[in-house]
Order: structure tokens, then C-alpha cells, then sequence
């Protein structure tokens, strides 16, 4: 079972039913405790970086969200939920992340013929080997939406790049902790086949601490 | 590389799609999720409903065609027509859209696109432009309508682009009211004039009638995608021979 964060930052239905799609089972919730225990996580969001801590701090998950990634169960964070991984981001001020990984978030500073946000599909390249891309090529297109975008200092975490005006970070992976820049429930066949690859993930994990 | 965008637009009313010229004439043209399932596997880069009803009271029946086809088309889908509160826009991304695109009622309350962009993030707030090339004082304006082409605000379409992305908006759909219909081709130079003034992807729409056109609205008219209804709707072209055509334009798509 995928438990799914619900912050009320975006479209979480679509997730879920991409999960149930290539077979997965996904709940959607925002309790602590199951969010701690779960098996495998996946943190969605669209929308504000300040705006979307501030909504999980007030639901009380960073600590669960910081907790489940040390136990090394399937985590995968999108768009936003990439985003937050990191220690700082610069959307509207200056915004403490959840520090899971350390780096920064930044606006993208383009030539005037490059349009903000970067909207559509773009392709990406392989930086490393990781799971969830066994079948995927280099190339591949899928459906980015986005102002802002990671500077791990970790450059080893980088799994993916894109080029937009320069090169930028579109996926890391880390152990079980994977995170893409795009959105694989919009990428069809492609994201689709990412996602399978994360319900397939065996859960290193033992026995959650509840 | 990034793609130039094929969008398929589908006007959907009473819980179907559409087709017919100018708003008369409707025929039935099937069940929206079918429609939408046949353009995915065709390769349409994200979908467009346009609710074409408009009634308030039908707002439930466009929702459980979004739900129905956010279920199990795995693309963007935008819906516009109709959208005139932060309920709406709301609602219909609860539903499972992923942008919503406002028309008359960002005329009418330009802080309506600020609070919607403020809430819900820049990303999901389009907004539908529709100028209309008229005389004023001797020269040409290009004055943008509200209801479907038939009311004039006063605004000029260069203008007001730049003034819905101050306030949030995250793209722009332009549809020539000069040009939709006639399938001679997106008015270029509206198109090119609005991209070039704003930093937020403009979509050419109204006027495509053939591959070609839309080849140009990416190139000649500077656009970052290009949205049709009837070439694809009348079976004339399918989305993969368009981008074929764009390909050898020169222009990166996904293919």
C-alpha cells in the first residue's frame, strides 16, 4: 500500500489513480502516524514552497515525513515534493524545507526567449543508474511544470538532468528516496512505467517503528 | 529539448463532446472520455474541455466528465467555460484538472486571476485571451472580447497579457476572434506580438486548418503551443501527422 501526503497542495487524485493504473494499491492521507508507518510514501504537491511548509507544518508531518525517510522504505516526492526535500527555498522570501537533502531551490534566470514557467515536455538524461528507470531511455520525454528548480550539493544524488537554458537536476535517488522534477502521473506511458517500477520496489525496511 | 505543444481542444456540452461551426449546427462527437483515451494514444501533448454549456446549474455534469477522464487519461487536461469563482476553480481541480483557464470573469475582476494564483499557484491559472482586430480613432486595436467574441472591454490584447501575468496567470491561450473559424490559420502577428511581450508560454489558438498553421504559430508567431479543434475533430489529420509536419518544420516535438 502507497500512502499519498495530503497537504491540500494539488492534485493528489491523479496520483492515486496513476498508482492503481499499473497496479498499485494508494490511499490518501494526512495522519501522522499512518504517514510514519507507512510502506511506501509518496509526497505530491503543486503550488508555493512557503505555502506548502507552512501547510505541513501545521498538520504536524515534517517529523513523519523526516522519520520515514530515515527507515529507507520507497519514498518518491513530485514536482514540489521534490522541492521540499532540501534545506532552503527562495519562492516569495526565504523558506526552511524539510533538510532531508542538502542543497537549495532557485528561480530559473533565462534568456528572454525561455518562458517561466518551464511548462511541457522536455527530455532528460541519465546520470546515474536507479531503479525506477530500468526501462526508460535516455530521451525520454516527460511533463515538467515548474518555476523553480534543486541545487543538491550532493551532485552523486542527481539521477536525471534537463536541459532548459542550461542544464538542471529533474530526478535524484538516494537508497530508496527518489524524487522527480516532472510529474510521472502526467507523463503517460513513460511516467507510467516509472511508477510501476516504485510499487515494485522492495521495501528494505524492517518492522516501522510505531 | 522542449516540445512544441499539440493541444486538441473538445467543446464538451451536456456531458458530451461536440462538434459544429461557430457554436450552431452541434452534433454529437462522443463520449468525452473516449474522445480524450483516441487523442492520447494519437500523441495529443495535453487536452482542453471547453464547457460550452455554461449554465450554472450543469457545473456538476462537466466535473464528472473531468473525474471521469482524469481516471484515465494520463496527460494535462485544462477546462475553461464558465469559470467565475475560486470555487470553481476549486472544484474543478479537485476533480482532477490541472489548470484552469478564466475568460470573462478576469475582465470583469481582474483580481479574481491574483486570488486564484495566490491560492491554487501560478501554474494552474490560464488565462483565455480573445482579441479582435477593430478601428479606433483611425488605427488598428487589437480589443479583446468577452462571450464568445460578441462583447468588447475596451482592453487592448498586448496590454492586458501583460497585466494578467503581473498578476499570476502562468500561461495565456490567444485566440484570434479575426481568425477562429476560418481554418485559414492563427493570426500571426496578434499571436507574435502577445509572445514576445510576455515571459509566460503564450497557446495560439482559433484559426488552424491544416499542419502548416500550426507549425507557424510556433515559429512565426514565437507560440509554446498550438491548440486546434476541427482538424483533428473531422478526422482531416491525426496529432501524429501534424507533428510530422512540424518535425520537418524544424520544430522539436514529441513524437
Amino acid at each position: 500500500m502507497i500512502t499519498i501526503v495530503d497537504y491540500q497542495m494539488g492534485n493528489l487524485r491523479s496520483v492515486q489513480k496513476a498508482v492503481q493504473r499499473v497496479g498499485g494499491e494508494a490511499k490518501i492521507s494526512s495522519d501522522p502516524h499512518e504517514i510514519a508507518t507507512a510502506d511506501r510514501l509518496i509526497l505530491p504537491g503543486v503550488g508555493a514552497f512557503g505555502d506548502a511548509m507552512a501547510e505541513i507544518n501545521r498538520r504536524d508531518l515534517a517529523t513523519p515525513i523526516r522519520d520515514f525517510c530515515q527507515t529507507r522504505r520507497p519514498f518518491l516526492g513530485i514536482c514540489l515534493g521534490l522541492q521540499l526535500l532540501f534545506e532552503e527555498g527562495f519562492e516569495h522570501g526565504t523558506h526552511r524545507g524539510l533538510g532531508i537533502l542538502s542543497g537549495d531551490v532557485v528561480r530559473f534566470e533565462l534568456p528572454e526567449h525561455l518562458k517561466v514557467p518551464h511548462m511541457g515536455w522536455n527530455t532528460v538524461k541519465k546520470q546515474s543508474d536507479c531503479e525506477l528507470l530500468e526501462d526508460i531511455g535516455d530521451s525520454s520525454h516527460f511533463y515538467f511544470v515548474h518555476s523553480f528548480y534543486v541545487r543538491p550539493s550532493d551532485p552523486s544524488v542527481v539521477a536525471l538532468t534537463c536541459d532548459y537554458g542550461g542544464d538542471f537536476c529533474a530526478m535524484i535517488a538516494q537508497g530508496n528516496l527518489f524524487a522527480t522534477q516532472f510529474h510521472p502521473e502526467k507523463s503517460q506511458s513513460n511516467g507510467l512505467q516509472l511508477l510501476r517500477r516504485f510499487t515494485q520496489l522492495a521495501s528494505h525496511s524492517g518492522a516501522p517503528t510505531a | 529539448m522542449l516540445a512544441a505543444r499539440v493541444i486538441p481542444c473538445l467543446d464538451v456540452h451536456g456531458g458530451r463532446v461536440v462538434k459544429g461551426t461557430n457554436f450552431v449546427n452541434l452534433r454529437d462527437a462522443g463520449d468525452p472520455v473516449e474522445v480524450a483515451s483516441r487523442y492520447e494514444a494519437e500523441g495529443a501533448d495535453e487536452l482542453v474541455f471547453l464547457d460550452i454549456t455554461a449554465s450554472h446549474e450543469e457545473r456538476d455534469i462537466i466535473l464528472d466528465v473531468v473525474r471521469r477522464t482524469a481516471d484515465c487519461v494520463f496527460m494535462p487536461l485544462t477546462v475553461g467555460g464558465g469559470v467565475r469563482t475560486i470555487e470553481d476553480v476549486r472544484d474543478l481541480l479537485n476533480a482532477g484538472c490541472d489548470k484552469v483557464s478564466i475568460n470573462s470573469a478576469a475582465c470583469k475582476d481582474p483580481d479574481f486571476v491574483r486570488r486564484a494564483a495566490d491560492r491554487f499557484g501560478s501554474q494552474c491559472i490560464v488565462v483565455n485571451i480573445d482579441p479582435k482586430r477593430v478601428t479606433k480613432d483611425g488605427k488598428e486595436f487589437w480589443e479583446v472580447h468577452i462571450n464568445g467574441g460578441r462583447k468588447p472591454t475596451g482592453l487592448e490584447a498586448v496590454a492586458w497579457a501583460k497585466e494578467v501575468q503581473s498578476l499570476g496567470a502562468g500561461e495565456i491561450v490567444l485566440t484570434s476572434m479575426d481568425a477562429d473559424g476560418t481554418r485559414d490559420g492563427y493570426d500571426l502577428p496578434v499571436t507574435a506580438a502577445v509572445s514576445e511581450a510576455v515571459s509566460i508560454p503564450v497557446v495560439a489558438s482559433g484559426g488552424a486548418g491544416h499542419p502548416q498553421h500550426l507549425a507557424d504559430a510556433i515559429i512565426k508567431g514565437k507560440a509554446s503551443a498550438a491548440l486546434a479543434a476541427s482538424i483533428f475533430h473531422f478526422g482531416q489529420f491525426t496529432i501524429e501527422e501534424t507533428k510530422q509536419i512540424m518535425r520537418d518544420a524544424g520544430i522539436p516535438v514529441r513524437i
